[in-house]
């Protein structure tokens, strides 16, 4: 069961081959023999999903089943769940359960899914490699001295090793896209406001996105149906119909006509990478797209606005943790200076405390003119890059991190560390869809194709990136972890 | 050396709206500590602002009400600072695009002239929770129910120079937000509270001196005694050869005096921007005016047509505009009783004075607008007479029964005007006192004026004063004069 698709899964549980208990033990079982070297989950919530999978078999048997009914999934632990911990993979909610849901947790349950549990990921979304959690670091299924990449590291490897089907992630600059390319797995980025971020804890917040992690374009089209729509509790969500991304899958590739911006293409691309994308885009072409050479000219800038603008957020969306109200507080505070001083120092960790720091002092008067309001003009060029490129093709199509997985403990330097998500940042600051597939491999590491359209375009997305799949079998590949169990 | 007192004000006006400025969660006062704070108000991980539509209206009719620009666009934008009592690490508020532009406001001194304060701007923003020092051991208590509660900050330029103009300019403020219904302006409660900018100068110079804020007023009177006392001590200070600090300062009301808080270099750098969970507030034309067209007769308005339409003096006119429970209350009593002038008579004398008495608001007046109107008109229509009136409205405060008439039947008091029964009683009166009718005979012209009083007095008795004492003297003339 636990090399099938989320859409397989859901035939198969129509069809009565299997229970929704049977499917969500399973995933259970996997997760108890296979997450101790993976470090996949933060909370596995076995009782309680058991009784959700009961739940969802007496609702086919009744006739009254959600879309998703009785099919097991994960949450980035940056989805609140209501009574259940969420800790964003830091020291400082490392006893915080929620007293609410998240919109998408919400959604997904009315669609009858079940949440298996809470996954991994750098602490508050700050990290490429999900070595920066609490919880110490996620390893990739593909090669256990390798990262699953970050943020959402920890649901890209629960889904690679098959513990789970799909998964919810969250992505900023990249946190979806780039461990879905690590993991060979596919994620999707939706366009800034098609998915509610009530109740997905803020780290950036005008670029915080949350998003689906699966096996296949298919299954993200099938999640993402759910998750997406206005939200009355999120403001900066968009009002505008979902469509039916499962029915708009098999659109023609003839005619598509694909840019491929020269600036993704250029110094620092793996050249494994590089053959491997090169490669998917002939299939491309094979299958009646035309692909032209197109420029993204501020490329350059994307990485330098992106850490003025988001550590800014952070800094200020990161206040809240004080000690007062919830998670960790200091032992014995003296005064009330000191309960902030010790929280913060004890509860948050370097990659936070950093980024922390540099949004106080972009924001801090004399300089929030020369950094955070020169970013924030940096912004609306990258985005007229987009916006004039798509007068000219229909998507782009580069890789989605510049090298494949890299070794655990290999990235030392924070600012090469940065350079991870040079490809996928971008897509942020201007708001538009992304998506990365599986597209090959360099060595034993997956390489994904990243492929983006214009504003809402996800229906387009989802297309292109399914008649590609339809055409060829990276998607289907499962790594030698875990393969024992069946 | 002459001085000369430059004064600015921030006026924190809590609007009335029934949900916090961003979240569901109710605004009354008085709950239960952290009873009405959602998860919103408490910034849970997690959690999104919604703006409440009711606080942006409310804010345009202020700002309309002000003369002032309403600007199309305007923003909300992070205050980020640390305080036990602000839950996000940040206040959500506007600086660089308020949702009020300049205007101003016509003040009214003691003396009845007016001149004008100009507003600098108006922004809306939420209000912190509150800190409770007591009954915590050493500890602190934290109640969050106030947090995100809607304020207006109104913020004048350097206009108002003493400190009777200072409470001139709050009282129109105040006049202005409960008339238009977006603030019950209740100090005591701190619906309405002011930081006081004050500085000193040569008379004749000028450059502002350096000015010190004093924090959170929150009555007329503490505003005109802060001022009075900030005044004396800066001018002081300077006399002495010492100098003004710029600092924030704390107005004890125990004993009329202020004192330094914190000196503004150690201040916080708020470290503005805009919030990213909030869309900018986009307001057409159409919009403003629609809420134009919603807004009711405001003071000045008001004023002119009580003067003009109604034939009030200035004085009453200003009296009973001054704040709307009032205006309202007396147009009321005026609906019923159809007079202007009696209604104007009765609300400023005797009922302010019973209310003065007791202490009572207008709206706390155990007699309603409709029983005292109901009491005039049978003052008008010769019911009763002007003395028995009194009784009456006296019934009326003690609650004795719902309706002047009500009181008029049950104590027995409506005017005799029937001829005969005066004549009846008046007969009586000549026939027991044969020596006064004697002596009232006798005497001349000019003297029986006087002596007839004796005469109405004992008629008025024997109708336990519900003769109608016009009547009463004329009859009685006839009577004696006759024979």
């Amino acid at each position: 069961m636990h090399d099938k698709t989320l859409t397989e899964l859901a035939a198969g549980l129509q069809a009565g081959e299997f229970s929704s208990r049977e499917l969500c033990q399973a995933a259970l079982e996997r997760i108890e023999h296979l997450d101790g070297e993976l470090n996949s989950f933060i909370t596995v919530i076995a009782e309680q999903a058991l009784a959700n999978a009961d739940a969802a078999d007496r609702a086919r048997d009744a006739g009254n089943a959600g879309p998703l009914a009785g099919l097991p999934l994960a949450l980035k632990d940056i989805f609140c769940t209501q009574g259940v911990r969420t800790s964003c993979g830091s020291k400082m909610l490392d006893d915080f359960a929620s007293p609410y849901d998240a919109t998408v947790v919400e959604k997904l349950r009315q669609a009858g899914a079940v949440n298996i549990g809470k996954t991994n990921m750098d602490e508050f979304a700050m990290g490429s490699s999900n070595e920066n959690s609490f919880y110490g670091p996620v390893k990739n299924p593909w090669d256990l001295s390798a990262v699953p990449g970050g943020s959402s590291g920890g649901s890209a490897a629960a889904v690679a090793a098959g513990l789970v089907p799909a998964a919810l992630g969250t992505d900023t600059g990249g946190s979806i896209r780039q461990p879905a390319a690590f993991c060979g797995i596919t994620g999707l980025k939706p366009t800034y406001g098609r998915v509610s971020r009530y109740g997905m804890v803020a780290y950036a917040s005008s670029l915080d996105q949350g998003g689906p992690l699966a096996r296949t374009a298919a299954d993200c089209a099938l999640l993402l149906e759910t998750i997406a729509g206005h939200d009355v509790r999120d403001s900066t969500s968009v009002a505008r119909v979902v469509p039916d991304y499962t029915a708009e899958l098999e659109t023609s590739l003839s005619g598509l006509k694909i840019g491929l911006p020269k600036e993704y293409f250029g110094d620092g691309l793996d050249p494994e990478v590089e053959t491997a994308v090169r490669e998917a885009i002939k299939v491309y072409e094979s299958l009646g797209a035309k692909v032209c050479e197109v420029s993204l000219p501020h490329t350059h800038l994307a990485i330098p606005a992106y850490y003025v603008i988001a550590p800014a957020e952070a800094s200020s969306n990161l206040s809240r943790y004080d000690g007062v109200r919830f998670g960790h507080r200091c032992d014995d505070p003296t005064d009330l200076e000191d309960l902030y001083k010790r929280t913060r120092a004890e509860g948050f960790g370097e990659e936070v405390k950093r980024r922390i720091l540099i949004g106080t002092h972009t924001l801090s008067e004399g300089f929030f003119d020369a950094y955070y309001l020169k970013a924030q003009q940096v912004r609306r060029l990258i985005r007229q890059d987009f916006l004039d490129a798509f007068d000219e093709v229909d998507v782009l199509m580069g890789p989605t991190a510049p090298t494949p997985a890299f070794d655990l403990g290999a990235q030392k330097d924070p600012v090469s560390m940065y350079l991870q998500d040079i490809y996928t940042i971008a897509v942020n600051l201007a708001g538009i869809p992304g998506i990365s597939v599986p597209a090959g491999f360099a060595g034993n590491r997956p390489v994904g194709l990243q492929v983006l359209a214009p504003h809402f375009a996800e229906a387009q997305l989802l297309g292109v990136a399914h008649q590609f799949q339809q055409a060829t079998d990276w998607h289907l590949k499962r790594p030698a972890f875990g393969k024992e169990m069946a | 050396m002459q001085w000369e007192t430059v004064i600015g004000l921030e006026v924190h006006v809590q609007l009335a709206t029934q949900s916090k400025i961003f979240s569901g969660a109710s605004t009354a006062f008085g709950a239960e500590p952290n009873t009405q704070a959602c998860a919103v108000d408490l910034g849970m991980p997690g959690v999104l602002p919604v703006l409440n539509e009711n606080a942006v209206a409310m804010a345009v009719k202020f700002g309309l009400a002000v003369d002032a620009e309403i600007p199309e666009t305007s923003l909300f934008e992070r205050k980020n600072y640390f305080y036990p009592d602000l839950p996000k690490g940040y206040q959500t508020s506007q600086m660089a695009q308020p949702i009020v532009g300049p205007g101003q406001v016509e003040i009214t001194l003691d003396d009845g002239s007016t001149r004008s304060v100009r507003i600098h701007h108006a922004h809306l923003e939420e209000d912190a929770g509150k800190s409770l020092h007591e009954d915590y051991h050493g500890m602190t208590g934290i109640d969050l129910n106030r947090a995100g509660t809607p304020l207006l900050e109104i913020v004048s330029e350097p206009d108002m120079r003493s400190a009777k103009e200072a409470v001139a300019y709050i009282k129109a403020l105040h006049a202005i937000v409960t008339y238009l219904g977006i603030s019950d302006g209740n100090m005591a409660e701190g619906s309405m509270r002011c930081d006081v900018n004050v500085s000193v100068r040569p008379k004749g110079q000028a450059a502002f001196g350096t000015r010190a804020e004093i924090k959170n007023v929150n009555s007329f009177r503490f505003v005109e005694k802060a001022i009075a006392f900030e005044v004396e001590r800066q001018i002081e200070l300077i006399e002495d050869g010492g100098g003004v600090i710029q600092e924030t300062r704390l107005f004890d009301p125990e004993r009329d005096e202020t004192r330094g808080m914190r000196t503004k270099e150690e201040a916080n750098d708020y470290r503005y921007f805009p919030c990213p969970d909030l869309l900018p507030v986009t307001l057409d034309s159409a919009y403003v005016d629609h809420q134009r067209a919603l807004m009711p007769e405001l003071p000045s308005e008001k004023r002119h047509r009580f003067e003009n339409q109604l034939g009030l003096s200035a004085y009453d006119a200003g009296v009973l505009a001054s704040s709307r429970a009032m205006a309202e209350y007396f147009e009321a009593v005026k609906d019923v009783c159809g007079d202007a002038k009696q209604a104007a008579n009765w609300v400023q004398g005797e009922l302010s004075a019973n209310l003065n008495r007791e202490n009572l608001e207008i709206g706390d007046s155990p007699v309603t607008a409709e029983q005292l109107g109901g009491l005039i008109q049978r003052v008008m229509d010769d019911t009763i007479s002007g003395k028995a009136a009194k009784q009456v409205f006296q019934a009326l405060w003690d609650g004795e029964a719902d309706s002047a008439d009500a009181i008029i039947e049950a104590r027995g008091l409506k005017q005799v005007t029937d001829t005969g029964a005066i004549e009846g009683m008046i007969d009586q009166v000549i026939a027991d006192s044969p020596v006064q009718v004697a002596q009232y005979r006798e005497a001349d012209e000019s003297k029986r004026g006087k002596m007839i009083g004796y005469f109405v007095g004992q008629v008025m008795k024997a109708s336990r004063g519900t003769a109608n004492p016009q009547q009463v003297n004329s009859l009685l003339k006839q009577k004696l004069d006759q024979a």
